[in-house]
Formats: C-alpha cells, sequence, structure tokens
C-alpha cells in the first residue's frame, strides 16, 4: 500500500490515479475521433475535390448522373436543396411543437406529471431512425395519399414528419432545460406585478431563455441534417427540385447511404461522395458551432 | 485495500469487455474444421456485380453442403472477372455477358485451357405498373421515351391511354439506385451505351421495394426482376419495336429468348472442370443450387 502511495502524484491511491487517466482518455478521445473521421473523409475525398471536380458545377447543377457511361456528371445542387427542404419543413412542424411541449412541461405540469412526461419523451429519443423510415415508408406513405390524395406518399412531407418526431425529443429536453434556468424571482416578479400567466409565459420567460431555446431549435435542426436512413427511405429518393411538401427529393446523406455501398473504392464517384461528406460536414459544424456559441451567450448573461 | 482491489478489478474487466466487442468476428471457423481430416479446397469465384449477391448466396449454403471445398466470392464487374480468368488468378469467372472471342482465345493462350460456359441462370427485368393501369403492353422505343434523357413521354396520355386511377396524368418513374446491376442493365437494354436515365425519378434501395410502391401507386412504371412479382401489380408484354410481337415476361419467353430484357448469367471455368469446382458447378445446376435462383429473384434454368 505504501508503495502505491509513493508512486502515485499527489499522494492519491493508485486506484484514483488508474481510474483518472482512464477518465482522461475517455475526454480526449473524443477530440481524437473527430479530426480523426475529418482527416479520413477529407482525405478520401481531396484528390478529386482538387483536381478535376467542377466545384461550380458540384454546386449549382442539378445533373446527378455518376454513373453515366460517357458522360459522367456530379451536380449536387438538387441533393443540397433537397437536404435543406426537408430540414426546414421538419423544423416547421417540430419548433412549435418542442418548444409548445417545454413550455408546458416546465410551467404547467406538476411534478409527478412532469417526469412522466420526461421518460416518454427520452423513449422517443431512443426510436431507431431505420423504424422512423419504416413507418414513413408504410404507415404515413399511405396516410399522405389518402389525405392529400397524392399520387404517392413518399415526398418531403413525408420525410419532414420523420425528422420532426426525432428532433422534437432534443428540442423539448434543451428547451426545457433552458426554461428551468431561468430564475424563479423573474417569474414572481412578474406575476407581483399582476401579469396573468401567459404573459409571465410570452414576455418574460421566453426573452430570458431565447438563447436556450436558439440552440435547442438548431441542435434538433443538426440531428435533421445529418439523418440518413429515415429519409432514404421516406422521401423517394428522387433527384429534383421540390416544388411544394408533396414533391419528392433526394438528400445529400441519403445519396451517400445508398451508393456507397457500392462504388469501386478510390473511383471518381467514390470521391464525389465523400466530398459530399466533407459538405455535410462543414455544414452541421456550422451549425453546431452557431448553437455552441449561442449556448456560450447565455452562460455569460 | 479491498475497495483498490475491486476498483482494479472492475477496470481490468471494463478494458477487457472493451477489446474482446472491437476484435473483428471470425468468419473463418467454418473453414478450419473441415481442415483438419481431409484436404481443403478454396475455389475463387470473382466476377460481374450483378450475379455477386446470387455467387455469395450460393457460396454460403455450399459451407454446408460440401465438407471440403470452401467458396471466395468477389464482385467487381464482369470484365474484372474474365480478366482474372485470363490471367489465371480464378477458378471460376462470373458473367452477365457471354465471354468475347478475343477474351477466349487470350484466356487459351494465357493459361493453355479452353474457358467453359455454364449458364446458372436467367435475369429477366419486368416492367410493372399498378392493376388498375389500362396498359398491358409496351415498346422498348416507348420505354426509352419514358426513362430516357430528354425522352417526350411524360404523361400517361401520351402513350394513347387514358389513366382515370391516376389524376395528374403524370407517369412516376420507378428506379433503382444508381449502382444496381439492374438500373445497368435496364438503362442499357433500353438506351444502349450513350444516353443516360432522367433525373427524377424515384430511385429505391430494392428489387421488392420497387414492386410494393408500385402496388400502392397507380401512376408509376417501374422495372425489376421478373421474380419479385406480387398480385398487387401487373406486368406488361414487351416489344422490341411497334411492328415486333409482343412477349409476356414467362419462364418459357425467356428460355426461348424471345422476351426482350432478359439475359442468361453465366460462369467460366477454366477448361473442363474437375473435382470441387466441377462438384460445386454441378450442384449450382442441381434443384438445389436453383433453387437460390429462384429466390435471389433471377430465372432458373430448366432442370432436364
Amino acid at each position: 500500500m505504501n508503495i502505491l502511495r509513493k508512486k502515485s502524484k499527489a499522494n492519491l491511491p493508485f486506484s484514483e490515479t488508474v481510474i483518472e487517466l482512464f477518465i482522461r482518455l475517455c475526454g480526449i478521445s473524443s477530440i481524437i475521433f473527430v479530426f480523426g473521421i475529418f482527416f479520413f473523409v477529407f482525405r478520401e475525398g481531396a484528390g478529386f475535390l482538387f483536381n478535376g471536380l467542377n466545384l461550380t458545377e458540384f454546386l449549382t447543377s442539378v445533373e446527378w448522373q455518376p454513373t453515366s457511361l460517357n458522360n459522367k456528371r456530379y451536380g449536387a445542387f438538387a441533393l443540397i436543396v433537397g437536404t435543406f427542404s426537408v430540414t426546414a419543413l421538419a423544423m416547421c412542424i417540430a419548433v412549435p411543437f418542442g418548444l409548445g411541449a417545454a413550455i408546458f412541461v416546465s410551467e404547467f405540469c406538476s411534478p409527478k406529471l412532469r417526469e412522466t412526461f420526461k421518460i416518454v419523451i427520452e423513449l422517443l429519443a431512443a426510436i431507431p431512425s431505420v423504424v422512423w423510415g419504416f413507418i414513413g415508408l408504410t404507415l404515413m406513405n399511405q396516410l399522405i395519399i389518402q389525405v392529400f390524395n397524392a399520387p404517392i406518399g413518399l415526398t418531403m412531407l413525408n420525410g419532414g414528419i420523420m425528422l420532426a418526431l426525432m428532433s422534437v425529443p432534443i428540442i423539448v429536453s434543451i428547451a426545457e432545460d433552458a426554461l428551468k434556468a431561468v430564475p424563479d424571482s423573474y417569474r414572481e416578479a412578474a406575476e407581483a406585478l399582476g401579469a396573468t400567466r401567459w404573459q409571465v409565459i410570452y414576455r418574460v420567460l421566453l426573452p430570458a431563455a431565447k438563447n436556450g431555446l436558439l440552440a435547442a431549435v438548431l441542435l434538433g435542426a443538426a440531428r435533421s441534417i445529418g439523418e440518413t436512413m429515415a429519409v432514404l427511405m421516406a422521401t423517394g429518393h428522387s433527384v429534383n427540385i421540390p416544388s411544394g411538401p408533396l414533391s419528392w427529393i433526394r438528400t445529400l446523406t441519403a445519396t451517400i447511404a445508398a451508393e456507397l455501398g457500392e462504388v469501386a473504392r478510390g473511383d471518381e464517384h467514390y470521391q464525389v461522395l465523400f466530398i459530399i461528406g466533407i459538405l455535410l460536414f462543414t455544414i452541421t459544424f456550422v451549425v453546431n458551432l452557431i448553437a455552441d456559441l449561442v449556448i456560450k451567450g447565455i452562460r455569460q448573461e | 485495500m479491498k475497495k483498490t482491489v475491486i476498483v482494479c478489478f472492475v477496470s481490468v474487466l471494463v478494458c477487457g469487455c472493451v477489446v474482446i466487442g472491437c476484435s473483428p468476428p471470425d468468419g473463418h471457423n467454418s473453414n478450419n474444421v473441415a481442415t483438419k481430416n481431409s484436404v481443403h479446397v478454396t475455389i475463387k469465384n470473382k466476377g460481374s456485380d450483378t450475379i455477386v449477391n446470387l455467387a455469395q448466396a450460393w457460396a454460403e449454403k455450399y459451407t454446408s453442403v460440401s465438407r471440403t471445398a470452401s467458396v471466395e466470392v468477389s464482385g467487381g464487374g464482369s470484365g474484372t472477372g474474365v480478366a482474372a480468368l485470363i490471367n489465371g488468378t480464378v477458378d471460376i469467372a462470373n458473367c452477365s455477358r457471354q465471354i468475347k472471342p478475343k477474351e477466349l482465345e487470350q484466356a487459351t493462350q494465357n493459361t493453355g485451357k479452353v474457358p467453359q460456359e455454364f449458364i446458372v441462370g436467367y435475369d429477366a427485368l419486368a416492367v410493372y405498373v399498378h392493376p388498375d393501369t389500362p396498359i398491358d403492353k409496351i415498346t422498348i422505343p416507348q420505354l426509352a421515351e419514358i426513362y430516357g434523357e430528354g425522352g417526350k413521354i411524360t404523361k400517361w396520355s401520351h402513350l394513347g391511354i387514358q389513366n382515370s386511377a391516376c389524376p395528374s396524368d403524370e407517369i412516376i418513374r420507378i428506379s433503382r439506385q444508381s449502382n444496381s446491376g439492374t438500373y445497368f442493365y435496364f438503362r442499357e437494354a433500353l438506351l444502349g451505351e450513350n444516353r443516360d436515365f432522367r433525373i427524377g425519378s424515384l430511385d429505391l434501395h430494392g428489387s421488392k421495394d420497387v414492386v410494393e410502391v408500385i402496388g400502392r401507386t397507380p401512376c408509376a412504371i417501374g422495372y425489376s426482376g421478373m421474380g419479385y412479382a406480387t398480385s398487387h401489380v401487373k406486368m406488361l408484354a414487351i416489344a422490341t419495336d411497334e411492328d415486333a410481337s409482343y412477349y409476356a415476361p414467362t419462364l418459357e419467353n425467356v428460355l426461348a429468348k424471345s422476351y426482350p430484357i432478359a439475359r442468361p448469367l453465366y460462369m467460366y471455368s477454366l477448361g473442363e472442370p474437375v473435382g470441387e469446382i466441377k462438384a460445386y458447378l454441378d450442384w449450382i445446376l442441381s434443384t438445389e443450387g436453383q433453387k437460390i435462383v429462384q429466390k435471389l429473384g433471377f430465372v432458373p434454368v430448366e432442370n432436364n
């Protein structure tokens, strides 16, 4: 025992040194993984990105013909539009529902009901995305055909609803934390001034928690942009500039998932899929960065 | 002290679990068993991506049939398979086209053995529509105008039919993801090598999905292996052009080579197959092997 003590630096028992080392490793590993992944994705795509790919065509053309025999074209514009439009639609649905649920859970619920709600919402977050995709492909497909009299239910609306359901739990839990962080003295002061419950929420709580709520929405959006399986199955997977919620679309993520499995390693097409990966990485990085900065803003206030 | 021991034990356990969890699964266990008491042969099988799933299914099943041989399958395309055959690096090459005379000659010169051809199944694509669509037959040029880049047929009325089940009149094209062998073959059969599919089709991820979606979509047209037909869809008879006669996608028409979008699937061995290779090819052509052909949506060869 004494020998062990002497070995450890700050006179800690050996076990604590080991545990501390282990935890330190866990912390650093996530940084290593992120940079490792970025390095790998970049390395695989870089050759074609800097040498051969027409970047203007890639960003502005809708012609996605990666397997053409004579005239390969890599225009990802329709895929970018698809990703953003389905995410925007998902947020239009998820934000009112998510924030509404967060306000309800944080302000109106009895403590007992709140615990139940939290468990159920966490359960919603635990449903695998392929299950959502399956629901989209079968149940929601049929529902959209019947309700909107659409020729086919595999549409942007279908994908948007699936993504909304997947990002609502994230939005609720972060937004609820943000509302909880508003000091009770604010509420008490507002009520003392004779504000109704709605006025307290609308005029006091929401402005006070606005950064946290924005961060919740952005993280929900990041989740939507990165989602793959559900949109692959539910949106129709068609290279198409959408004209409305009932158009079918294809997203960046779904393209990688559908095509990467069958391309030859190192091929142009393979590299272009990795360039799409770089693009996605950049998009989610920017969204997450904004969310982080916004959260930092709250802490400083 | 006791605490320290417990903590150490737990951390070792955790690390151990992580290490075990990370180690790759050993897929060769089943092969090693056979090597103990007999000479174990590995048959190398390479080629067409259309056949690769089928070849893998055969190889997998064959592990339970033969104790003395296992099959190693890889894809890469028909050309890759034939090239490997010419170099003598594979035992069996998979090919979704017939071997070219020049390739045959090269292989014979290079290896001293004449490649032997085996038709192991047929890949027949059916064109599917919803049962309510009032159409029973279609020509290849019409399909080319529906699917091809710059094609002029975008509405059912352009085909001269009144599709009352589809109020928008718009043809919804169901296709496959752009790397599948089915996609390549259908494009080649319709448009040759110089024209691409028009973008904007719904590119589904599996042969089964195509049929399932069409079964629920009265506006849709799509293609998939003949074997995937269900009672919820209708298959169209196909003619090479307006003047030619129409052939329904039936086994007889495929075997008689009159159905236009079907092709045989080949396997080539170097020289007359012997030993384990012969046993494997015989098994593929047996009822049991051909059952797998049907299961994967291809057309089996005649068994007599």
